[in-house]
C-alpha cells in the first residue's frame, strides 16, 4: 500500500489572460480557471501507481474558497481525500510562505500516517517558478527529484523508486529511498480515461477545510504576505520604442523586400 | 563588503555559459555596491577551473572539494551551498536558471529562510534603498512586474541563460580563493545516478547565431517545413511560440519565450508570430529582428527592426528561393 500525497494548484488559464491595455491590469473576468496542467500529471501519475500498487491518495490545494473546485475534480483521479487550505491569512503567499503552509499541513497528515511518495507538478503556469516542489522537500528534509519524465520501477519492500529525470542534455535515471518528493513533467502520465461512476463521486465529494486556526498550527508570521520575503514593487507593460522599418507587401514588390534581407544577412556575415 | 554571490554550474569540468553571463552582471551590481563579485566552485577535482572563472570576472572565489559533489545531487549541494552563505552572508546570490540550478535554488532560498525570484530578465540596484529590483515576466508572461527582497538576505534570483551577455575574458588575474571544508556522505545525498541516456540530437537554440521561428500563422507541420528548409539554408536553428507547440506542431524544445528558452542571435526571423509579452522575453535581445504578419497591429513589429505585412509562406518561399539562387545549400 502506497501513501500518495498530490499538491496541486488552482491557476486560471493564462493562455486566455488579457491585459487592460489603459491600466496594464490583468483582466479577470471570463478568465476561466482550471487545475495547473502540470498538477494534473502528478494527479494522473498518482492515478496509475495506485491502480499498481494499491494505495491511498491525499490531494491537498491551497487557495480561495473557490479552489475547492479543483479538489472535486481530482476525485475523478481516485484521490480518496481532499483538503483545502483556505484563509485569508494564506493570502498573498510567496513561495517561502507557501512551502512553509503546505509542509506544516504535511507534517500534520504525516502523523496519522508518514506519506511514501509526494508529488508535485513540475512548475506552475501561472507562476512558472517551479520553487515550490523542492522547497517543501527542503522542510521535510527529503530528497527531491525534479522533472521527472518516467517512474520505472517501485520496489515497495525495499522502499526505493527509480526514476528518469528530463534535464537538458538528455535523461539522468536516478534511484532514490522513499519518502521522496517528485516534480512531473508533462509526459510522466497520460490523463486517465474516467469512468461515469468516479466522475459522479467527484461531483458529490466536499473538502476538509484547513484554516489558520487548525487543525495545523501554525507561526503566524510565516504565512502569507506577512511570512513572504518577496514583495511586487511594480507591475507594468513594458514600453518599447524602436526604429522599425515598415514593409507592406500590398505596396511595396516582394523583390523589394527579399532584397532588404538578404543585405542584412550579408551586413550579418551569414551570406 | 557586500558580496554578490554566483553558483557555477559544472559538469565534467565544463562550465554553462550561464555562470559567465552572471558573473558579468554581477560585476555590474557590485560595483553598485560597492562590493564584490564571488563565484562558488563546488564539485569534485574542479581546481582547473578557477583560472577560467577569474578570467570570466570574479573578484573571488569560494571553492568546495567533495566526492560526493561529484555530480549535481540536490541535498549535498543545498546543504554545502546553504552552509557557506550562512557563513559569509552574501548580499545577493543568483543561480542560473538550468534544470539544475532551478532545482537547487529551491532547497537554498527554503534553508535560508529568504526570498527567491525565479526566471529574471532585468536586475539592477535601486539607488536609493540599494535593494536589488528583479524584473520578471508575470502571469504566463502577460505583463512584467518587479520584484523586491527589502528584508531578508541573500537577495535571490535564478536567471535564464542568454538574459545576459557573456563579458569580455581578461587573461592573467588570479583573486582571492577561499577553501571550505565540509562533511559529507553518500548516505545524506539520497539519490544515486544509475545512468544517463544523451539526448540524440539537441536543438541549440540558446546559442544559435540564427534562428528562424513560427507562430500560430504558419497553420501546422507543414508550415515548420518550409522553415527547415529555411534553418537549414542560413545554417540556424528552428524557433517557435508556445500557441505553436502546444497545437502539436513542433517540439517543446523548439519553443522561445518565457516558458521555453531565452535566446539573443544574430538575427532573428519570426514568420506567422504575433509577440506576446512571454514570447517576447524571450527573444526581445536577439540583434537583429525580421518580423513577417498579415496583422499590421501585431506587437511583434513593436520590437522589430525590419517588419514586413503580409503572407509569411509568400515571403518564406521567396526567401528560400533568392538563397538557392545565390548557391546556398
Amino acid at each position: 500500500m502506497l501513501n500518495i500525497l498530490v499538491s496541486i494548484k488552482q491557476v486560471p488559464d493564462t493562455t486566455n489572460i488579457r491585459i487592460n491595455p489603459e491600466t496594464g491590469t490583468l483582466i479577470r473576468e471570463g478568465v476561466p480557471s482550471i487545475i495547473n496542467p502540470y498538477d494534473v500529471v502528478a494527479l494522473s501519475a498518482a492515478y496509475y501507481l495506485k491502480i499498481k500498487y494499491g494505495g491511498f491518495i491525499t490531494a491537498i490545494s491551497m487557495g480561495p474558497p473557490q479552489a475547492k473546485l479543483a479538489l472535486k475534480e481530482a476525485v475523478e483521479f481516485g484521490v480518496d481525500r481532499i483538503i483545502l487550505l483556505s484563509d485569508r491569512k494564506f493570502a498573498g503567499a510567496d513561495t517561502l510562505a507557501t512551502s512553509y503552509t503546505l509542509a506544516e499541513t504535511i507534517k500534520y497528515l504525516n502523523e496519522e500516517r508518514p506519506f511514501d511518495l509526494y508529488l508535485f507538478g513540475k512548475q506552475a503556469i501561472d507562476g512558472d517558478t517551479g520553487q515550490v516542489g523542492p522547497g517543501v522537500a527542503a522542510r521535510l528534509n527529503i530528497p527531491v527529484i525534479t522533472y521527472v519524465s518516467k517512474i520505472e520501477d517501485l520496489d515497495l519492500n525495499n522502499r526505493t523508486i527509480i526514476v528518469h529525470r528530463k534535464i537538458e542534455k538528455g535523461t539522468e535515471i536516478l534511484k532514490a529511498k522513499l519518502p521522496v518528493l517528485l516534480t512531473c513533467e508533462k509526459d510522466l502520465a497520460k490523463l486517465p480515461f474516467v469512468p461515469f461512476s468516479e466522475i459522479m463521486k467527484a461531483v458529490r465529494a466536499e473538502p476538509e477545510i484547513f484554516t489558520a486556526e487548525g487543525p495545523v498550527k501554525f507561526e503566524r508570521e510565516k504565512l502569507g504576505l506577512k511570512g513572504s520575503p518577496t514583495q511586487v514593487k511594480k507591475v507594468f507593460t513594458p514600453e518599447i520604442k524602436k526604429d522599425t522599418i515598415l514593409y507592406d507587401l500590398n505596396s511595396t514588390p516582394l523583390e523589394v523586400v527579399i532584397e532588404k534581407i538578404i543585405q542584412i544577412l550579408k551586413e550579418k556575415k551569414f551570406l | 563588503m557586500k558580496e554578490v554571490w554566483i553558483f557555477i554550474e559544472q559538469e565534467d569540468l565544463n562550465i554553462h555559459p550561464v555562470s559567465f553571463e552572471l558573473l558579468g552582471i554581477g560585476k555590474k551590481l557590485a560595483v553598485d555596491l560597492n562590493g564584490k563579485v564571488a563565484a562558488l566552485l563546488l564539485g569534485h577535482r574542479v581546481k582547473p577551473l578557477l583560472e577560467e572563472i577569474f578570467a570570466y570576472g570574479a573578484d573571488k572565489i569560494y571553492f568546495l572539494e567533495h566526492e560526493v559533489l561529484r555530480y549535481y545531487r540536490h541535498i549535498p549541494y543545498v546543504y554545502a551551498l546553504t552552509h557557506l552563505a550562512k557563513k559569509y552572508r552574501p548580499e545577493i546570490f543568483l543561480i542560473g536558471a538550468t534544470s539544475l540550478g532551478r532545482d537547487l535554488a529551491g532547497g537554498v532560498a527554503t534553508h535560508l529562510e529568504t526570498g527567491l525570484t525565479a526566471d529574471v530578465t532585468e536586475l539592477s540596484i535601486d539607488p536609493d534603498t540599494k535593494n536589488l529590483l528583479m524584473t520578471r515576466p508575470a502571469y504566463g508572461g502577460n505583463i512584467m512586474a518587479t520584484i523586491i527582497c527589502p528584508k531578508h538576505r541573500p537577495q535571490m534570483a535564478t536567471v535564464r541563460p542568454r538574459v545576459f551577455p557573456i563579458p569580455e575574458k581578461r587573461e592573467g588575474y588570479l583573486g582571492e580563493v577561499v577553501e571550505e571544508k565540509i562533511e559529507l556522505s553518500e548516505e545524506m545525498a539520497g539519490v544515486e545516478r544509475l545512468g544517463f541516456l544523451p539526448k540524440e540530437k539537441t536543438v541549440n537554440l540558446e546559442y544559435a547565431e540564427v534562428i528562424v521561428a513560427g507562430g500560430r500563422g504558419i497553420g501546422g507541420k507543414d508550415g515548420f517545413e518550409i522553415l527547415r528548409e529555411l534553418t537549414r539554408l542560413l545554417k540556424g536553428e528552428v524557433g517557435a511560440s508556445r500557441l505553436a507547440v502546444e497545437a502539436g506542431w513542433i517540439s517543446y524544445e523548439h519553443q522561445v519565450g518565457q516558458t521555453g528558452k531565452t535566446v539573443r542571435p544574430k538575427v532573428y526571423l519570426a514568420f506567422g508570430i504575433s509577440g506576446a509579452i512571454q514570447h517576447r522575453a524571450g527573444m526581445q535581445n536577439s540583434d537583429y529582428i525580421i518580423a513577417v504578419n498579415t496583422d499590421p497591429e501585431a506587437p511583434i513589429f513593436k520590437i522589430a527592426d525590419l517588419g514586413i505585412i503580409g503572407d509569411w509562406k509568400e515571403v518564406a518561399l521567396a526567401l528560400i528561393k533568392a538563397l538557392k539562387d545565390r548557391g546556398a545549400s
